[in-house]
């Protein structure tokens, strides 16, 4: 190998001369890092962005709802938040959506729990693997408001059947990602958790969930969007059961009494508890788990 | 070589280790009949190409797999399943953690086998953390070290359970040549400091050489022991003036030249590219 060495030399263009500079090196490159503009820093900010975007959508709403002049078809935007805020100050809407977040609530937890069942048997064993994958694909493509009906037959009027649909809303989304998150943790980090002596549900606790999390929050943030979204529409075709209906059914009355601000304001309240859970809750958690350990960027 | 009473017993005893894993379309034999035995403080080197059955051999060691034919005992036990008795370091950087501190991360180890706890841990944790020279980055995330650093955190979680026998799977494979040199170093002076017996697998002559007291040769497809050398890391010449990584660069191109004829010559050139000094000016360099 090492004859190779004069040979590589022979046919080489070697009449460049070498060189090597003396003295010091110019300086005259002006500065090395100049701070951006106060312009520049602002435009960099998202947030900010998409405040200045939202002010521009709300400005051509109410240009054009003033431009209508048809308040039961699109009513303007000040008109719009003036009904919400009646809302809030008689206590109408406050109660609409704590009765909305309740039953979302217990259904995301009962989604949660049974997608947690189902992923764990389905790494520990084939058949709950055989199991999970045949009853995502048959479910997971269903609507979830397509079983109300169903529902309404095993479960009655309330928050039984909403709970049902929203708990087969979340179940599927969230147990597919956490599946696809604990079959992605490399084997290196499996062997890792298993030479200290780890196996099991504490393998499960202390190994998978933490390294398949960005997947679980994926599923988690998708499930949560699935639950909002059935639970509203579910709380629209029936309503309310047990005296006290969510936002959904304070839409449906608000169109009966052709009272579209307050539709609108309920739409707003709708987007408005999205926007909060995705730009607080989950924004919150993701910078303090994924993003911090540089799973995320 | 090292001073080793021959009445010494064995730490790690391979006899007739037969290892056999299934793909989806075949039963693949990794290593045949392979016997060999560690001794405390050995710095043991697994050596030989892709396909010679290393890896699998020492997967076999950790516990992940049992041997078809033939028995693998630590200190007179057969080994059955994983145990913190062994500890592994792994050649990927994804070994560690990434949601655990470097701290986090060798106590991590501790922890789980219910070794230590508390504050406890955390002292043995540190202890070894300065051994290896990452106290500065004690809180660090894995994704903010360099490859080296990480393999360096790997090390000391897996020091810091005082094994029996440390199981070291090509961990400087991955890393740039001047690192791993500077790695290889480092091990070598923290064996002076310890003592470990450690079971090292690699594809480089030179890394095999410097760091091996003692360094078994399979050949592969399937594995089977070729030859057990003597190293005392200075690469020293023989009778006939050929040097010990010469020597066993010669028993292994041999055979590849037998075996696959002249287009052998291509995946053994490769390993001697990665195994460093033999590559400069080679044919792949």
């Amino acid at each position: 190998m090492n004859e190779a060495a004069p040979a590589r030399a022979a046919g080489v263009h070697n009449e460049r001369p070498e060189f090597v500079r003396e003295g010091e090196l110019t300086k005259e490159f002006g500065v090395v890092e100049k701070p951006l503009t106060v312009a520049e820093r602002l435009f960099n900010n998202g947030a900010l962005r998409k405040v200045v975007l939202l002010l521009i959508i709300g400005a051509i709403w109410e240009w054009y709802a003033r431009h209508l002049n048809n308040p039961l078809l699109v009513p303007t935007l000040s008109s719009t938040l003036q009904a919400f805020w009646e809302a809030i100050l008689t206590g109408a809407m406050p109660a609409r959506v704590a009765t909305s977040v309740r039953l979302l609530f217990q259904g995301y937890g009962v989604g949660l729990l049974l997608a947690f069942v189902f992923t764990t048997l389905a790494i520990t064993t084939r058949i709950g693997n055989d199991l999970l994958e045949l009853l995502t694909s048959m479910f997971n493509p269903l609507p979830a408001i397509a079983l109300l009906p169903l529902a309404l037959i095993w479960f009655g009027l309330g928050d039984k059947s909403i709970i049902f649909v929203v708990v087969h809303s979340v179940l599927w989304a969230v147990a597919l990602n956490t599946h696809s998150g604990f079959r992605s943790v490399s084997t290196t980090m499996r062997m890792v958790g298993r030479n200290y002596g780890l196996g099991g549900l504490r393998l499960v606790f202390k190994v998978l969930i933490p390294a398949a999390f960005p997947s679980i929050l994926t599923g988690l943030k998708i499930g949560w969007a699935f639950a909002w979204r059935t639970l509203i529409a579910a709380e629209l075709v029936y309503g309310a059961a047990s005296g006290q209906g969510g936002l959904g059914w304070f839409i449906y009355e608000s169109k009966n009494q052709l009272e579209i601000p307050s539709v609108f304001a309920g739409l707003f309240a709708v987007i408005l508890i999205g926007l909060f859970v995705e730009n607080v809750i989950f924004r919150g958690i993701e910078t303090r788990t994924v993003r911090r350990w540089g799973m995320q960027t | 070589m090292n001073s080793m009473s021959p009445s010494q017993a064995p730490l790690l005893q391979v006899s007739g280790v037969t290892l056999q894993y299934k793909t989806r379309d075949h039963l693949v034999t990794a290593t045949y009949r392979v016997s060999f035995d560690v001794y405390p403080s050995d710095r043991f080197v697994l050596l030989g190409p892709s396909g010679c059955g290393k890896s699998t051999l020492l997967k076999a060691v950790g516990g992940y797999m049992s041997p078809t034919e033939g028995t693998l005992k630590l200190k007179g036990q057969t080994i059955r399943k994983p145990g913190p008795d062994r500890c592994m370091v792994f050649q990927e950087f994804d070994q560690l953690l990434p949601w655990k501190t470097v701290k986090k991360n060798v106590m991590f180890g501790l922890e789980a086998s219910g070794k230590l706890r508390g504050r406890a841990a955390e002292e043995k944790a540190m202890q070894y953390i300065e051994k290896v020279n990452l106290a500065k980055f004690a809180d660090s995330y894995p994704h903010m070290l360099s490859g080296g650093m990480k393999q360096r955190v790997a090390i000391a979680r897996a020091m810091a359970m005082e094994p029996d026998i440390l199981l070291m799977d090509e961990p400087f494979a991955a890393l740039d040549a001047l690192t791993r040199r500077k790695m290889q170093d480092e091990l070598l002076q923290l064996w002076a400091d310890t003592r470990f017996t450690v079971l090292f697998v690699t594809h480089s002559i030179p890394e095999a050489v410097l760091i091996g007291n003692r360094i078994l040769m399979l050949s592969p497809h399937p594995g089977q022991v070729k030859a057990e050398l003597n190293s005392d890391g200075s690469d020293p010449a023989d009778s006939q003036g050929k040097k010990l990584s010469e020597r066993i660069h010669d028993m292994l191109f041999s055979e590849q030249v037998e075996e696959m004829g002249p287009l052998g010559a291509l995946p053994d050139a490769r390993l001697v590219d990665r195994a460093g000094h033999h590559a400069v000016g080679g044919p792949l360099s």
